[in-house]
């Protein structure tokens, strides 16, 4: 269990990343955090001609603090969010969905970026970040462009990630005084990853209202005017308004056929909302 | 004061152990860690495909030299791992597979390079010409008479069939009448290291030099001669730390017959290290057993027989040197426990799939034999409205049948079975947790109590064994005690330590004996150059077996001792006792230091008549009866089930164990600790899966889930101690039992926690899905027929 023999280049910025990954006659990897490339790597299930690790690149672990949101270098780790080294603008719900990623030694390590780029649906960012809300920047050869998170993701292990493009930065609006959010997972064992997850945002002052089923099959299922499904934005017991049978036809309408997987990710997202009655 | 420290070391204190000095600051030596001059690595190329006709191996061209395949092996004898039980179809194990391949990752070509990664490079570029063949992936399926074969010569794909029958016929009236269908699931043992092995052929000793974490180098040295063609005093092979064996380490691999063969031939080392996918996929399978068992019972609740029909998926060939019907052979034998009932019949089937060979593990059959038989007895207990211990109690084999002969002939040596689990009930408090289920969760969890019983023969030795006709039938166990000059102690065992802490517990017996302080004796195995011979560490025999060895090996050399010192204090032997390392005489006493270097270092001073053989003997022990020790416990559970997504959670455990004469109780407590994280892991976790064309579907353990720190509670331990009358000191075989029970109380509790909705789990691992699964079943099933009692899953 050990790579191919491949090229390594580790570029000082950004540019130098761009130029490295255009080049279609061969196979290149970005090495973040490692924490999924390393072992895809030793498994041989990626045999890469070049790996570009872009982990020296000071622009991708910094964080830009702009009007209404902030822009997080995609080589940010969790636990640099877990630990408050980036600043929080989300009421709390970064850091700790960051403190509940696998163990603390994948935390260390892994990248906010990867994750969301690695694409796997059961993963934490890709639900949290969708559920708030958040965009991604990526730079390539033609310039610049924003997604929202939930369209960066195009299925598992898959993302719109052009020719030549990088992500370079991930960004997380500043949630309002009032708002709620709510996070909850189902996984077999502490670190492992979740077999259905519930999210959700209420903030009234933007006028948002997003919940999110992930860990499906495939991207999560975003409802981005959430209003119905979550009730109404006052209640102070969230829960309560939370129609189930709703959102049992919605995930089921959206592909989810096995019941049993629709009862855990409907309870899932349930239980985000109980746990926002008491934020 | 030097008394009182010494009575500090020896039978029954609870010492730190010696080992862990080394080991804890990560200064042991692992196979990984051996470093030679000119060692090269390897790799293999493994089969993709379950079941294939091998048409062609081959290796590029200009790297031929470089790689080994079956044609290359000439004189090299498949594994051949045979039981002597009627019936018994053996299977030749390819070294290197030729004619067919039977399980994805057998074994094809060996690659040598000067790094894993350049030898990985090399197995790429290997092609094989496969023609795939129907895989056999279940193993009820595989008894059908239509079914692929997995060694055409045998006409069907049973390895052995076995029948006990004692007056069945006499249950069928009983009023109640309870059948199941269980099963547990394959599982793959994860020992922290994998196997591993570096062989290089020692042109001095003119000897093939196997270094690979064993826990029985000898049996290994025996199989290996015996398929290179070699004579056994050209074989060595060493044992160094071994990090966890669990069974796994107790097999001869293909792999190291392999690197012995190349050895012998390149003039360098070569070195073999598992990955963990290899591991997982190809190696270490285990316990994959299906019952169909019927308990008859009154009504109130005295068991009249148990009927069952047991198969065990023993995998594509019968490993070495265990054999194939290890497990379903001894279902039989076992599946009764420890209770005492009238009738009894069970059927078993050792079945041949294209899966890899199914391994010893710790608790070897008796995991999946007490997951069935306590899950069927709770099932008795809720048809007679009784509480699942009273059932139990009813029909334990109490303490004044010690010892006891069971209905399939087993010897229980002693123990009080109702004792121990009346304590395991009323440290679990049934009465408190019954008042909590009616008032029910806040939450809307189901809280369930369940509990289960076991005893465990150990060190059972040639009279059981020869019977099985199997290549490692344990006699005499031996060791060997040596003093050196300066009153230090070396004692050699044949036995080795893949975590068992003997370099601890050895020592404190023949401290217990010589008096001779810990630090000073030295442990001395893992070795067939500087060991008797032995069958090795299985069966839960070190403590019985090796331990009654040390004692009567230190007793040998004390009783020497004693009369060089009765000599050098100028009295008769008779008038001296040997106390706290001093031998002492009515007036005046000399130290063992002292005799040792009277008989190293001034033999003019011994008498004339001194015993020539010294301070150093081998002796050989056997208990006083071979049939085994029965060391037990009794296990119960307090879960919280989640309904809406079916999450268990362990709220509670309690052990109540018997192991005799503990020699180190900490030890023993560690032990235990382990082996309920295993048992743990069967229970709610562990699962190795196939696809219907035999591919395994777990390999890494992001797929296969091993619980963790926040898995696993700190349980609640309590300690029985009733000797064995027939073993050294009364000590009973304990190492495997942790890992016996657990699947059955939690199984028992999850089911209790269920009980209202009609649900019942009777399959391993207890995941959320399968408990959801038995909850729709019931929900479904009593929405249809309001008669029916519900799902099981």
């Amino acid at each position: 269990m050990k790579p191919v023999n491949f090229d390594y280049a580790r570029p000082k910025d950004v540019a130098g990343v761009i130029s490295l990954i255009g080049d279609e006659s061969r196979v290149v990897k970005i090495l973040a955090g490692g924490q999924s490339l390393g072992p895809m790597l030793n498994m041989r299930l990626v045999q890469p001609d070049l790996v570009v690790d872009i982990t020296g690149i000071e622009e991708l672990r910094q964080v830009e603090d702009r009007a209404d949101e902030v822009g997080i270098g995609g080589c940010v780790t969790h636990s640099d969010i877990e630990d408050l080294r980036v600043a929080d603008v989300t009421r709390g719900a970064l850091p700790k969905v960051a403190a509940g990623i696998a163990y603390r030694a994948v935390r260390n390590r892994g990248t906010i970026g990867g994750s969301i780029t690695h694409a796997d649906p059961s993963a934490d960012w890709i639900s949290i970040l969708s559920a708030i809300g958040a965009t991604v920047t990526l730079r390539g050869p033609d310039g610049v462009r924003s997604l929202a998170v939930e369209d960066y993701m195009l299925g598992a292990l898959e993302a719109d990630l052009r020719l030549g493009e990088l992500l370079v930065s991930v960004n997380v609006p500043k949630l309002g005084p009032a708002a709620r959010w709510g996070y909850y997972k189902s996984c077999r064992k502490t670190g492992e990853f979740a077999h259905a997850i519930g999210a959700f945002l209420i903030d009234p002052d933007r006028d948002v209202c997003r919940a999110v089923f992930g860990a499906t099959e495939s991207k999560p299922l975003v409802v981005s005017e959430a209003g119905d499904l979550i009730g109404r934005t006052g209640e102070r017991d969230l829960a309560q308004g939370f129609d189930s049978r709703r959102a049992d036809e919605l995930i089921r309408d959206n592909g989810m056929n096995d019941p049993i997987d629709r009862q855990i990710h409907v309870a899932a997202l349930r239980r985000a909302l109980e746990q926002s009655g008491t934020v | 004061m030097a008394i009182a420290e010494v009575e500090k070391q020896g039978v029954g204190v609870s010492m730190l152990r010696k080992e862990d000095d080394r080991l804890l600051r990560g200064r042991g030596q692992f196979v990984g860690d051996v470093r030679l001059a000119g060692m090269k690595d390897v790799a293999f190329v493994r089969s993709p495909i379950a079941h294939a006709r091998v048409k062609g191996v081959h290796p590029p061209e200009d790297l031929r030299s470089q790689v080994v395949t079956a044609a290359d092996l000439e004189g090299v004898k498949p594994i051949r791992a045979v039981s002597g039980l009627a019936g018994f179809k053996p299977s030749d194990q390819p070294v290197l597979a030729f004619e067919k391949v039977r399980q994805v990752g057998e074994l094809l070509a060996m690659c040598v390079a000067d790094t894993r990664a350049a030898a990985e490079d090399i197995a790429a570029r290997v092609e094989l010409d496969l023609e795939e063949l129907p895989a056999v992936h279940d193993m009820i399926a595989a008894r059908d008479k239509d079914a692929p074969l997995l060694h055409e010569d045998w006409g069907d794909n049973v390895f052995l069939e076995t029948f006990v029958d004692v007056n069945i016929e006499a249950a069928f009236d009983a009023p109640i009448k309870i059948t199941r269908e269980i099963k547990t699931a394959r599982q793959s043992m994860a020992p922290m290291e994998g196997r591993g092995t570096v062989a290089y052929w020692d042109k001095r000793m003119e000897q093939l030099v196997l270094i690979s974490g064993s826990q029985m180098p000898h049996i290994v040295r025996t199989g290996l001669a015996e398929c290179l063609g070699l004579g056994q005093h050209q074989v060595r092979i060493v044992s160094p730390d071994v990090g966890g064996g669990f069974g796994y380490k107790g097999i001869l691999l293909p792999e190291d017959i392999c690197l012995g063969w190349y050895a012998m031939r390149c003039g360098h080392p070569v070195r073999w290290i598992e990955d963990r996918r290899e591991h997982l996929t190809a190696g270490a399978n285990c316990r994959e057993h299906h019952y169909v068992i019927t308990a008859y019972a009154d009504r109130d609740g005295k068991l009249r027989g148990i009927d069952c029909e047991a198969t065990v998926d023993s995998g594509a060939y019968s490993s070495y040197p265990f054999s194939a019907c290890l497990e379903a052979a001894q279902v039989a034998s076992i599946l009764p426990g420890p209770y005492d009932f009238p009738s009894y019949r069970c059927r078993t089937w050792s079945v041949a799939t294209n899966k890899c060979p199914i391994l010893p593990y710790r608790g070897v059959a008796r995991t999946g034999v007490c997951y069935a038989l306590e899950l069927v007895l709770d099932a008795v207990a809720r048809e007679a409205g009784l509480e699942p211990h009273e059932v139990r109690l009813k029909n334990l084999v109490q303490p004044d049948q010690m010892p006891f002969d069971n209905i399939t002939r087993k010897h229980f040596d002693s123990g009080d079975y109702p004792e121990a689990l009346q304590r395991a009930i009323e440290a679990i408090d049934v009465k408190a947790i019954r008042e909590r289920q009616k008032r029910g969760e806040e939450n809307g969890r189901l809280i369930g109590v369940g509990h289960s019983i076991y005893c465990e023969q150990g060190a059972h030795g040639t009279s059981v064994y020869s019977g099985w006709g199997i290549p490692m039938v344990p006699g005499h166990e031996q060791a060997t005690a040596r003093m050196t000059p300066d009153g230090g102690l070396e004692l050699r065992v044949g036995v080795h330590s893949h975590g068992q802490s003997m370099e601890t517990t050895l020592p404190q017996i023949a401290h217990e004996i010589l008096g001779i302080d810990i630090s000073k004796i030295k442990l001395v195995h893992g070795d067939t150059e500087y060991t008797p011979y032995s069958t090795g560490s299985w069966g839960s025999r070190c403590a019985v077996m090796a331990g009654g060895a040390v004692a009567a090996a230190s007793r040998d050399v004390a009783s020497r001792a004693r009369k060089i010192g009765a000599h050098l204090l100028q009295v008769h032997v008779d008038d001296v006792e040997l106390v706290g390392g001093r031998v002492k005489g009515p007036s005046g006493s000399v130290s063992l230091e002292e005799i040792a270097h009277t008989w190293y270092r001034l033999p003019q001073n011994l008498p004339d008549d001194v015993d020539p053989r010294g301070l150093e003997g081998t002796v050989g022990h056997k208990p006083k009866r071979d049939t085994g020790t029965f060391s037990y416990a009794a296990h119960a559970a307090v879960v919280a089930v989640d309904p809406e997504n079916g999450d268990i959670e362990i709220l509670d455990y309690v052990i109540v164990e018997d192991g005799g004469k503990l020699i180190n109780p900490m030890v023993v407590d560690g032990q235990i600790y382990g082996g309920l994280a295993q048992g743990i892991g069967t229970a709610l976790y562990e699962e190795m899966n196939f696809d219907s064309s035999g591919q395994p579907l777990a390999s890494t353990f992001a797929d296969y889930l091993l619980p963790g720190p926040t898995e696993v509670p700190a349980p609640r331990l309590d300690h029985m101690e009733t000797v064995s009358p027939y073993t050294e000191f009364g000590v009973k075989g304990i190492g495997e039992g942790g890992a016996i029970a657990p699947p059955a109380a939690i199984g028992n509790a999850v089911n209790d926690a269920l009980k209202d909705l009609g649900a019942e789990l009777v399959r391993t691992p207890m995941t959320p899905r399968r408990v959801l699964e038995a909850i729709f079943a019931a929900t479904n099933a009593d929405s249809q027929d309001h008669s029916d009692r519900g799902g099981r899953t």
